[in-house]
């Protein structure tokens, strides 16, 4: 989508930056506009470094549904936690399960791991050096294997296409 | 009457916030190991503080007008969660070998 | 009514505070203590919130923003000083 140029070495980053002094300052006033550009403009500039590969998304449009999938998914299994919390502790079945990783990117595996970890349920613990699967604890699951299906399904394919990985 | 409709709605908000809060902290301390534990503070209290801010985006916008900033308070908390749970998990998983842990691998 | 409301939220995020010391207290182990620490953090900024709702201010949500920062930042420091601790010994 973007080329990768020195100007604007990442333009989604100096977009959320901008964004976020907009929200900081509660204001959409030409000033705090034009002072939130600048910022966006300047930060990334000088922090790039820390940013090794910039993020491409290759299908922008998915982000937005998946926002809100991951959003709804998260309010719904909420419930099951508290479920869970206030259910009696026998009820509790913990178990660590392994799911194996077709993304392999930094970020994707990131974006990746902090949505296991926001839907209640369940908790990414560890990626192993290779990249080649995580470790996820799930509070309370009888059916591991349907966990890391529901995973790699609703969670990693929209991942995978969004980021074009 | 629309001023009603808001009030309402943040009552529930703030009420369903407040309420998954106590079920976080609850099972901070009713569940029976480390790793069961993150369960209840990453998610529970994430998403019970993600719905008392946005009561009170709603409370403060139908009062004096827009106002959006507490959602930055909860940008900053879904995008900490994650990374604060993975990093006390791994410091657990570390720190478990020898002890017999309450909950078991399902492989290996 | 929304100020009962606002009450009764803040006492029921008043409870969590006082479960979240207890297992800060308790324990067993250090990670215990950091997550009971973690979700104390993140609680008091609900109750700051919740404050600012009371007394009909938004700028609270400045001190909560922070509180949230420091709360992350201390939870990382703790974490990653458990992590190393145990690599070294």
């Amino acid at each position: 989508m973007f080329r990768r140029s020195s100007w604007l070495p990442h333009p989604l980053l100096s977009l959320l930056l901008m964004l976020v002094w907009l929200l900081l300052n509660n204001s959409a006033a030409p000033g705090h506009l034009l002072l939130g550009a600048l910022l966006g403009f300047l930060i990334p500039r000088f922090t790039r470094r820390f940013w090794p590969e910039p993020v491409v998304l290759a299908r922008p449009a998915l982000v937005l549904r998946f926002a809100g999938r991951v959003l709804w998914d998260i309010v719904v299994a909420n419930f099951a936690v508290a479920k869970v919390v206030l259910g009696p502790s026998a009820a509790i079945r913990p178990v660590f399960v392994r799911v194996p990783l077709d993304v392999q990117p930094d970020f994707a595996v990131t974006v990746l791991a902090s949505v296991i970890s926001l839907t209640p349920g369940s908790v990414t613990a560890d990626v192993d050096a290779e990249r080649r699967f995580l470790l996820v604890h799930a509070l309370s699951e009888d059916d591991p294997e349907a966990l890391v299906r529901q995973i790699k399904t609703r969670y990693e394919a929209p991942i995978k296409e969004i980021f074009a990985c | 009457m629309i001023m009603v409709l808001l009030d309402l709605l943040t009552a529930f908000l703030l009420l369903l916030g407040a309420g998954f809060v106590l079920v976080g902290s609850i099972g901070l301390v009713r569940l029976p190991d480390i790793f069961t534990r993150l369960h209840g503070p990453t998610k529970a209290t994430t998403l019970g503080v993600g719905s008392i801010l946005l009561g009170s985006v709603l409370y403060f916008s139908a009062r004096q007008g827009l106002s959006l900033h507490e959602v930055l308070v909860s940008l900053f908390l879904f995008l900490t969660a994650p990374v604060s749970a993975h990093l006390i998990a791994r410091a657990a998983l570390q720190r478990r070998q020898g002890k017999t842990p309450f909950t078991e691998e399902s492989e290996d | 009514m929304l100020n009962m409301v606002v009450l009764a939220a803040m006492t029921l995020v008043g409870i969590s505070l006082l479960l979240n010391a207890w297992r800060l207290l308790r324990g067993p182990d250090a990670t215990d203590r950091i997550i009971a620490l973690d979700t104390l953090y993140i609680n008091a900024a609900a109750l700051i919130v919740l404050y600012g709702v009371q007394i009909g201010r938004s700028d609270f949500f400045e001190a909560a923003l922070l509180i949230a920062l420091l709360g992350f930042v201390s939870t990382m420091a703790l974490a990653k000083f458990l992590l190393r601790g145990d690599i070294i010994e």
